[in-house]
């Protein structure tokens, strides 16, 4: 049996060539590009600070765009969960500042020492000083590591301690310190600090994911698991705060609420809490520590903070909508340091971007900017290996799906663990470079 | 996710795999539907026995596509936990099967000799 074709070669030729012209045409154009000699000064090249670079310039001609930070590691940071719990090598979180920034950006590899915001200048911690137009602030935050008495770095991963917030290195000891937890047994401690936080979803998943390590091990029965909440809910949306509560009680995981790490003993293994009836201890075989969270000195120092609010903290006094200072408009912060309610994650950070560019390159063109963030951010709430809940929501406390309808954002479903697992890592680093 | 455009899709894709490993991919999935393509308008037939054997090696494309998946992602069908889980998996083993097929029917055609097998 044949079936002849009606069409000969050059119509597929012709054919081809049609499809390759339809795919070259679904390409955006670009932005316009401004003409500009503005000095802009970039502190922090995290995230933040990197991506928007990137973005700015592409679009900013003739602009002096200077990015100030002394560490020479970047770190993926959405990954050091996964590192802890032993998904990923250390290596998987590292790459190079530099290698990241465009050409025509200059990177100064000192930290900032000192913000002026009247003479609006920058001295960094090897004396240069850095004048400037419009300032972006995208530090990023401090580990306040001293605020937990009887802590120190050097103890993770001995003693039963972990402390996957440090940094990969300390992500991999922390697995360690699972992993031989969960072979042998025991009383497990998980929690978070009262102050704001990087990614309020991880202490959680981190819990979760000892869960099913100890249950895959076969020891899920020989081991105690107690999650300390800072007050009484167990995640800062309600809706999402009670699906937790839920999973919990099915995973055998108990709440301790309003217990607030402030102590750890490592000799006789004690964690102290605050709670609202005065100190109490929890003994422990195997605890996960994350300090308290704050803005760095030097913004501190620089009369940027809110006054009002968050006064142990030190964040950034911004327009919750525009990102925008209150006081000083020529200065803009993007990413954890911002002051403004929830979303010290990288999602968040994705989306400040588009939101400074046009506010900063309007006010540059003497014009105002329209752009406004909403305070989405985005947690892939990993329950277990193999599964999460794809979280999004905003200032409001609404949830935000991506994909109503279609990903439910309270199941526990494969493809939100596809997305964390495979498209993350890759849509972070488009975000880099500011494509994404 | 905001503003997903084909652009950051692409951009996405690339990262995943890597510039080079991504648009070779790309180009050997191009190139052999191309191929695929042409073998049908320069036989201007469906050769019915290489579709038998196409058809034979859609289950193993299915399989193969899974398993591939399962295996980077450190899951397994235990995790599945919707009906949107089941529609990609479903997804992905069509994909793997219509793959392998396609595969399968433009390497036998081209390797052997156009009108030489008409059934």
């Amino acid at each position: 049996m044949s079936r002849p074709l009606a069409a000969s070669r050059r119509g597929f030729l012709g054919l081809s060539a049609a499809g390759l012209a339809a795919l070259a045409t679904t390409a955006p154009a670009r932005a316009q590009t401004i003409r500009s000699t503005a000095r802009i000064v970039i502190l922090g090249a995290g995230a933040g600070g990197t991506a928007f670079a990137n973005r700015i310039a592409r679009r900013l001609e003739g602009a002096t765009i200077t990015i100030v930070d002394g560490r020479k590691e970047h770190w993926y940071q959405p990954g050091f969960t996964l590192i802890a719990a032993g998904l990923k090598p250390a290596s998987y979180s590292v790459s190079q500042t530099a290698d990241w920034l465009p050409e025509g950006v200059n990177l100064i590899a000192e930290h900032a020492a000192a913000i002026d915001p009247v003479a609006k200048s920058v001295t960094t911690t090897g004396g240069t000083r850095l004048d400037y137009d419009y300032l972006i602030v995208a530090t990023g935050l401090v580990l306040d590591w001293a605020a937990i008495e009887g802590f120190s770095t050097d103890l993770i991963g001995k003693e039963g301690i972990s402390a996957h917030y440090h940094s990969p290195e300390a992500a991999a000891a922390s697995f360690r310190a699972l992993d031989a937890f969960t072979d042998k047994g025991g009383k497990a401690l998980f929690g978070r600090p009262a102050t704001e936080m990087k990614c309020a979803g991880a202490p959680l998943k981190i819990t979760f994911l000892a869960e099913d390590m100890a249950s895959r091990k076969g020891t899920r029965g020989k081991i105690d698991i107690t999650y300390a909440a800072q007050n009484k809910t167990l995640f800062g949306v309600p809706i999402v705060s009670e699906k937790v509560r839920m999973l919990f009680g099915d995973r055998g995981i108990v709440p301790a609420y309003d217990h607030v790490l402030k102590a750890i003993d490592p000799g006789a293994r004690l964690a102290t809490y605050a709670t609202p009836d005065g100190d109490t201890q929890l003994p422990y075989d195997f605890i996960n520590i994350i300090p308290p969270q704050r803005a760095p000195q030097v913004v501190r120092e620089a009369g940027l903070s809110w006054a009002d609010k968050w006064t142990d903290q030190g964040w950034l006094e911004v327009d919750m909508k525009t990102l925008r200072h209150l006081r000083y408009p020529e200065i803009f912060a993007i990413g954890d340091v911002a002051g403004v309610p929830k979303g010290k994650t990288a999602a968040s950070v994705k989306w400040h971007q588009p939101v400074v560019e046009d506010h900063l390159l309007a006010q540059i063109a003497g014009k105002e900017g329209t752009a406004t963030f909403n305070g989405y951010t985005s947690c892939p709430l990993i329950t277990r290996v193999g599964r999460a809940m794809l979280i999004e929501f905003d200032y409001n406390n609404n949830l935000v799906p991506s994909f109503p309808g279609i990903i439910p954002p309270l199941e526990e479903l494969w493809i939100s663990w596809l997305m964390k697992e495979v498209a993350l890592k890759a849509t972070y680093n488009a975000m880099l470079r500011g494509d994404a | 996710m905001k503003d997903l455009t084909l652009t950051t899709l692409i951009a996405v894709f690339e990262e995943m795999f890597g510039r080079t490993l991504f648009w070779a991919l790309v180009a050997a999935a191009a190139i052999v539907t191309l191929l695929y393509l042409y073998v049908l308008i320069r036989d201007r037939a469906v050769s019915w026995r290489k579709f038998l054997l196409a058809q034979l090696s859609m289950p193993v494309g299915a399989v193969a596509a899974v398993w591939f998946v399962f295996t980077i992602t450190r899951s397994g069908l235990r995790d599945i936990g919707g009906a949107i889980d089941v529609i990609v998996l479903l997804a992905i083993a069509a994909g793997g099967a219509v793959g392998a097929a396609i595969l399968v029917y433009t390497a036998q055609s081209l390797i052997s000799r156009p009108g030489t097998d008409q059934g």
